[in-house]
């Protein structure tokens, strides 16, 4: 264990890999966790003891589809009374008023809730099914709740376009927050890359537009950009550094630094079911693998900005050039950048794209 | 700079808590979590909606020695800058 490890503050809970939608953006994995493998309520009452006990202070109920699992209430209940923060991230689908005032009442702190599109027809069609007029219903369910509402918008190809509708269909909503994330190439989204990288000029015209309401809104809610980052000349911070401040539990109880990370060939990944969650965030092999600068080779090492961004995302470097140590080829520093380069020119500056394909039922 | 007669509260989904594990005081928010040194922490807990900074200023007063009001405005400023308080009046 590195002297300097401390503990984390997040855990992604990934409760169950089932889902009602078929988003062709979605960023789970192709190989899905099957119901018959899903961690049963007490383990994961368990690993929220252990969670709290590590230090962690916000669960992040998510998934697939959290309220596909009958227990959720229960685990809801179970780690606001450890004291830490509740937050569902949901598409919202299986949210009546019923299921949201038990939610409440057993210590939900906060709902994220996914929305596609503001264009109805546009936003089933990404969703693969007839989700959004349910969404809207989520959101005021939320609303009359009390609890504080985030909208998470997923933004590529197919609806940047739309971004100023999207900001406005969040003011109705009534929105605390809305995160307007561009894709991040994962999981069936990485397969679908092709069809949902968005051209330069629509990044350029999505920005004033993000800008502008940023300001107007300010006290009203906040909006946070996430940028599209294979069009950046730095790669984001994945994960505020590996192993340094969140884990992931996979529906089956594998123990994710990245909740990518299980592309990651080699990586010997840890179980909840067979080690304490201490002994795997301080002393396992995974976690210990990137942690800090010391595994990092030029040009990240003696880069200035190696503790502003840690070299990138290992599962982004691992997906792009078959080694989850070289730097992120979305850095421009980095000598395998070409291949960033190659996939904007082919892909994302051609006009003829392939159709998205929306994620299977498989398992 | 927050003025003297503003009057900051935790915004809604806001928590305050103590964490044994790091033996402190925190604030938990849907972006994250704050680690609170004491003073912040002590500014936090008077944030309650009716106090003005001047009258969190004095009450901090009887616990600490030589705040001044434009430490806890800048404090509260820093805090409103991170969603934590808002700021009213
Ligand atoms: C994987 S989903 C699981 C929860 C729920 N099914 C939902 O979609 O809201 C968790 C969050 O990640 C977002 N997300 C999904 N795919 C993404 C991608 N490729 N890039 C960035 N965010 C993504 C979703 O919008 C959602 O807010
Ligand atoms: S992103 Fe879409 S497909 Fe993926 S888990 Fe969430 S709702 Fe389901
Ligand atoms: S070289 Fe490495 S540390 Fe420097 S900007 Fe690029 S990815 Fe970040």
């Amino acid at each position: 264990m590195a002297e300097s490890t401390e503990p984390p503050f997040g855990l992604l809970a990934e409760l169950t890999h089932r889902c009602p939608l078929h988003c062709a953006y979605c960023s789970n994995p192709l190989e899905l966790v099957r119901r018959n493998e899903e961690l049963s309520t007490d383990t994961w009452r368990r690993v929220f003891d252990e969670a709290r006990e590590l230090g962690v202070l916000q669960v992040h109920l998510s998934g697939g589809e959290p309220l596909a699992r009958p227990d959720l209430p229960r685990l809801v209940e179970h780690a606001s009374g450890l004291g830490m923060y509740v937050n569902l991230v949901t598409s919202g689908l299986a949210l009546t008023e019923e299921v949201a005032t038990d939610l409440v009442a057993r210590g939900l702190d906060h709902v994220q809730l996914s929305v596609q599109d503001a264009d109805r027809a546009n936003a089933d069609l990404l969703a693969g099914t007839r989700a959004h007029d349910r969404k809207l219903v989520a959101a005021e369910v939320v609303r009359r709740s009390g609890l504080p509402l985030t909208v998470n918008v997923v933004l590529h190809k197919a609806n940047l376009d739309h971004v100023g509708g999207i900001i406005e269909l969040a003011e109705q909503l009534g929105a605390d927050r809305l995160e307007l994330a561009n894709t991040q190439y994962y999981g069936w989204a990485l397969r679908n890359r092709a069809a949902l990288l968005p051209t330069r000029a629509q990044l350029a015209s999505a920005a004033p537009i993000v800008r502008a309401a940023q300001q107007r809104l300010a006290d009203r809610m906040e909006i946070v950009y996430v940028v599209a980052d294979y069009h950046e000349a730095h790669p984001k911070p994945c994960m505020h550094g590996w192993g340094s401040r969140q884990l992931t539990v996979a529906p089956d109880g594998a123990v994710l630094p990245c909740p990518a990370a299980s592309v990651i060939d080699g990586l010997p990944i840890e179980n909840v079911q067979h080690r304490p969650l201490a002994e795997i965030w301080y002393d396992s092999a995974s976690f210990n693998a990137y942690r800090d600068t010391d595994w990092m080779r030029e040009p990240c090492r003696s880069c200035a900005r190696r503790e502003l961004d840690f070299g990138g995302c290992r599962c982004q470097a691992f997906q792009l050039t078959g080694d989850a140590a070289a730097t992120d080829p979305v850095c421009s520093l980095s000598p395998d950048h070409g291949l960033v380069r190659t996939i904007l020119a082919r892909d994302a500056d051609q006009p003829d794209r392939p159709a998205l394909v929306p994620r299977s039922v498989a398992r | 700079m927050t003025a003297r007669d503003a009057v900051p509260r935790l915004r809604a989904g806001v928590r305050r808590a103590y964490d044994r594990t790091r033996d402190s005081d925190v604030v938990l928010f849907p972006e994250g979590v704050l680690v609170l040194n004491e003073t912040a922490a002590a500014v936090l807990a008077r944030c309650d909606g009716s106090s003005t900074i001047a009258e969190i200023t004095e009450g901090l007063a009887e616990e600490f020695d030589g705040v001044r009001p434009e430490d806890v405005a800048e404090l509260v400023a820093d805090l409103a800058r991170r969603r934590v308080v808002r700021v009213d009046g």
